[in-house]
């Protein structure tokens, strides 16, 4: 099937802008009904992600009153208003501890996204879901994941093999756009397609590299070989980023190439952040359109919230402590105003995704966005109902537009849920008190 | 008394003084290179001016040290993505027409054709550099023919070979250092490491990069495995300006400087602060270690004393001097009765330890005990209120003293805050930045505390203290050899870094000394696979 409508005569000039995301829909004889499928039979990709923010929310601000769907937008959900069909909201799940110590503002993070809690500080005893994910569907891009923060700090990334295979993030939006549409992109509705024969040549130097392996094997002991082996597992997986680099891709309808980010300046204040958070949105979404990679990690701010205000000598995660809560308003007024800006920027992130039109839908609609925090109250590092949102339908998957209050059972019900979803075959998930196999029947469409 | 004299100058001669303890040795180590030994040893092999670009995985601090991590991380995925880039781009450089004259030993018989034998002696030569001994002949002959197969399809010699050298600087052999026991003949049934893993301890420790070409000659030549011969690369090694690089590293990790790399300050409150001045200030302090600890064969204490530094002109605003220099350092002395003494007052030490909008004596406490004492302040606990303590706007809690006392009188927190806050407060009277001041809010400064027991009354006082801490030296050696290692010591290795403790004393606390007496100790390279026993934190009181 040709997808050649002379598309890209037809958007050149467009990308001006920046922002502007334009995709040409399918002509509508080529989908099913529901636009999610092309009608040979081949869906349109899914896609897997989380986003993340540091030190929680307001409880009083944020839980809605009522549960399933239509509920109430409390202040601090308000920037998803506009998606709230398309958004759902998980509150009142709780990272079990057993007993062990609440490492503050990792103990929460680390529960819900391996369904294990660390028994000392930095321990990872499972891989984060999004690895999980991508194992199993990642397989098939360029990239297996892509992993970003707006912090400016490349350690900080929840994507987690364990403890010592940390995917690191990208921390400038031009780094990224390089990565992605630098020199080695290949146009996926380019008309011609001719392989580079260096990438075979690549990869018969990565081949060699590969027979090193038995030497390694042969002397050292489980931990170092357990290093080793994870290094050739990378070099393998560039191997197979090169194999499909040989094919031609198939026709992405609303990938088109975004225009270079500015070479910017990195860092904490809130303003950066929120600026290089919205460039590599809107990067990362053109690489989703683009096929280049399925799986994605955000990080908006770390774990213990480190963004800070110009002129303010105390930061997110210090005022959620040391702010008195101002008794006429009866919450913290300066660190509820980093949670407001958090969340406007998840507004966002979903925005960009919901902007991108792909068949008869969105990208968001074949998309599935986990979103969540540390805490639920940071101030007293409460892992009791740490706020999660999911947004996007994962292809139709995935039921959005309600509130699930979760009466305090374990949070890895998400993390089981939310595996099953992406097609992952898992049947109980986690450890201890958090081990379930009860995945939650609302959210699955 | 004469008698005395030449009876003790006898003793002497023959080495008195304690024995060197045998150590059981620790287990052996495969570490990543970190980021500055990729780059060094690029630089050292393919020439200074052959660009790096790329992004490294982030090094993972283990107990105190980047140095220990490096023998926990691994290579991600996009971590080898960027390691397989860099290896491209450095080849394509390396043998580009400004360079490949200069790294070629031969010339290829036709540009344009594979040529084997001309491919097998250039990557053999740069491999042995790569992989810090000879390349094994199946490793040889399989980059061979990487390379014969790319000039094949690309009809170009030099951009074939590009793939057959791209292949030995991604390989594990480059990117991790391996560390290779074997039986040491002069302890039956004890190891040592081999010669050629000697070099790498020896040159990563001394110069902070892989060993250079006479150093693996003297491994090839098994001189050391031999006393003089060990002591003669030691020498040569700690002679070279290149030991600067080495003593630079290690107080980098020592002193996490790699938090530079993500220091902010806020530009409303701190507006003199700014990345010169941060660059510069960590220059600072490294010269001022590398002049009195090298250039000067100083007293490693007197780092916690002396006036004398170096300034730049962006730090001269900070430290509101004038600075002739236009661009670069000049020496200078703080004069007697400044309230500049010492590294502890440098603005590398007072900027990172504090949060972007002020000063924290917690966290310099916390810092002076970690970093410079060895000693191990536990994590906070979960459920903190930090509310009593931080109310900037309560008129009854103007300066941090106040503010950090009605911490330590709540009895969850007191336990932990009194072994940082007292040595931080000494330290108040230098800003979130670095910079003097006279008060806070209006308030004059008390910088008055005391560190164990012992009272102090401002920075300088505090910076006498932990010069005669015995505490301050003992944390160094147990560092080193930590650093130098890349493990905690074990249980079998105790009695000789107590040895090296009281050495470093007899010598006078000069680091030089005790770099030797580390470089030419069989202690330093004996080997315990399976060491008895979990490591142990040094315990340096």
């Amino acid at each position: 099937m040709s997808m050649d409508f002379g598309r890209r005569t037809l958007l050149k000039g467009m990308m001006g802008g920046g922002a502007v995301m334009v995709g040409l829909p399918l002509l509508d004889c080529f989908l099913n009904t529901n636009g999610t499928a092309l009608a040979a039979g081949g869906r349109m990709p899914v896609r897997f992600g989380t986003w993340f923010w540091g030190c929680g929310m307001t409880p009083e601000r944020f839980v809605p009153h009522t549960v399933g769907a239509n509920y109430d937008i409390p202040v601090e959900l308000k920037a998803i208003e506009p998606f709230k069909d398309q958004v759902t909201v998980l509150t009142g799940f709780q990272a079990l501890l057993d007993g062990r110590s609440n490492f503050p503002h990792s103990s929460g993070n680390i529960a819900v996204r391996t369904g294990s809690a660390p028994d000392k500080p930095g321990e990872v005893k499972a891989p984060t879901i999004d690895v999980l994910i991508g194992d199993v569907m990642g397989t098939d891009t360029r990239f297996r994941s892509l992993e970003m923060t707006a912090t400016g700090d490349p350690k900080h990334s929840y994507s987690m093999r364990n403890a010592a295979v940390t995917n690191p993030s990208e921390v400038s939006p031009l780094a990224l756009y390089t990565r992605i549409f630098g020199p080695e992109f290949q146009d996926p509705n380019s008309a011609d397609f001719k392989p580079d024969p260096r990438i075979v040549l690549r990869q018969s130097v990565l081949s060699a590299i590969k027979d090193h392996r038995d030497r390694f094997e042969a002397k050292l002991g489980s931990a170092d070989k357990a290093r080793l082996d994870q290094y050739f597992t990378s070099v393998r997986q560039l191997e197979q980023q090169l194999d499909l680099q040989l094919q031609k891709p198939p026709p992405a309808e609303a990938c088109s190439i975004p225009k270079s980010p500015p070479d910017g300046t990195v860092g904490t204040d809130i303003e950066q952040a929120t600026r290089n958070h919205k460039l590599m949105a809107e990067l990362l979404a053109m690489a989703l359109a683009c096929n280049q990679t399925k799986v994605f990690n955000v990080v908006f701010s770390d774990s213990a919230s480190s963004l800070r205000r110009t002129g303010s000598s105390t930061n997110h995660h210090q005022l959620t402590h040391e702010e008195q809560i101002d008794p006429a308003l009866g919450y913290q007024p300066q660190a509820t105003w980093f949670v407001e800006q958090s969340l406007a920027a998840w507004g966002q992130f979903v925005a960009t995704l919901a902007a991108v039109k792909e068949g008869d839908g969105t990208l968001l609609d074949n998309t599935l966005v986990f979103a969540q925090s540390d805490t639920q109250f940071a101030k007293t590092h409460s892992v009791v109902g740490i706020p999660v949102m999911i947004a996007g339908k994962a292809g139709g998957r995935v039921k959005t537009g309600i509130h699930i209050a979760g009466n305090g059972d374990p949070i890895s019900r998400i993390g089981l849920t939310v595996q099953q979803i992406m097609g992952v075959t898992v049947d109980k998930w986690g450890t201890q008190s958090m081990q379930t196999g009860k995945s939650i029947g609302e959210l699955i469409a | 008394m004469r008698r005395v004299i030449a009876f003790a100058t006898l003793a002497l001669l023959a080495g008195c003084g304690p024995s060197e303890p045998q150590s059981s040795g620790g287990p052996p180590a495969i570490r990543r290179l970190t980021e500055a030994q990729y780059r060094q040893s690029i630089a050292d092999i393919f020439g200074p001016d052959i660009k790096v670009s790329g992004r490294f995985d982030p090094d993972m601090r283990t107990d105190g040290l980047l140095a220990v991590g490096t023998g926990r991380v691994t290579v991600t995925p996009s971590g080898f993505e960027q390691y397989e880039a860099m290896a491209r781009n450095i080849a394509g450089q390396a043998l580009d027409e400004k360079h490949r004259d200069a790294a070629m030993p031969c010339k290829p018989a036709s540009a344009r054709v594979p040529d084997d034998a001309c491919a097998a002696q250039f990557l053999g030569r740069v491999g042995r550099l790569l992989f810090r001994r000879p390349l094994l002949e199946s490793e040889l002959k399989a980059q061979v023919e990487v390379a014969n197969k790319a000039t094949q399809t690309l009809g170009n010699f030099y951009s074939g070979l590009e793939f057959g050298l791209a292949g030995l600087i991604a390989a594990p052999e480059f990117v991790f250092r391996e560390e290779d026991p074997e039986p040491d003949p002069a302890h039956p049934g004890s190891q040592r490491l081999t010669a050629y893993s000697k070099a790498q301890r020896l040159s990563f420790l001394l110069w902070n990069t892989a060993p250079d070409d006479e150093l693996l000659a003297a491994a090839a030549r098994g001189e050391l495995n031999d006393k003089a011969g060990l002591a003669r690369q030691a020498d040569r090694l700690i002679a070279s300006p290149r030991l600067n690089d080495g003593v630079r590293a290690f107080f980098s990790d020592m002193l996490s400087f790699d938090a530079f790399d993500d220091l902010a300050k806020d530009s409303v409150i701190y507006p003199k602060f700014n990345i010169n001045v941060a660059n510069d200030a960590k220059e600072q302090t490294l010269r001022t270690i590398t002049d009195l600890l090298i250039t000067q064969h100083g007293d490693y204490r007197d780092l916690f004393t002396t006036r004398k530094t170096f300034l730049s002109r962006p730090l001269g605003l900070v430290y509101r001097l004038p600075v002739e220099t236009r661009t670069g350092f000049e020496p200078h002395e703080f004069a007697e009765g400044d309230p500049h003494a010492g590294l502890l007052t440098e603005i590398s030490f007072l900027a990172l330890h504090s949060h972007p909008g002020r000063s924290s004596a917690t966290l310099r406490g916390k810092a002076v005990r970690e970093l410079l004492l060895c000693q191990i302040v536990p994590a906070p606990p979960a459920n903190v209120n930090f509310s009593i303590v931080q109310d900037t706007n309560n008129p009854q809690f103007k300066t941090a003293r106040d503010r950090l006392t009605a911490h330590r009188s709540n009895p969850t927190c007191a336990g932990c805050h009194k072994i940082m806050d007292p040595i931080g407060l000494g330290l108040e009277a230098f800003d979130g930045a670095g910079q003097f001041r006279d008060g806070e809010n209006g308030a004059p400064i008390d910088a008055s505390g005391e560190i164990d027991g012992l009272p102090f009354k401002d920075a300088a006082s505090l910076g006498n203290a932990l010069h005669d801490d015995p505490a301050t030296p003992a944390c160094l050696v147990t560092d080193i050899y930590r650093y130098a290692s890349g493990h905690d010591p074990v249980p079998g290795e105790k009695d000789w870094m107590g040895y090296l403790q009281k050495q470093f004393a007899a010598d006078g606390y000069r680091l030089p000394d005790l770099l030797r007496r580390i470089a030419v100790s069989d202690d330093f390279y004996r080997i315990s696979p399976t060491p008895s026993g979990k490591p142990v934190k040094e315990a340096t009181r």
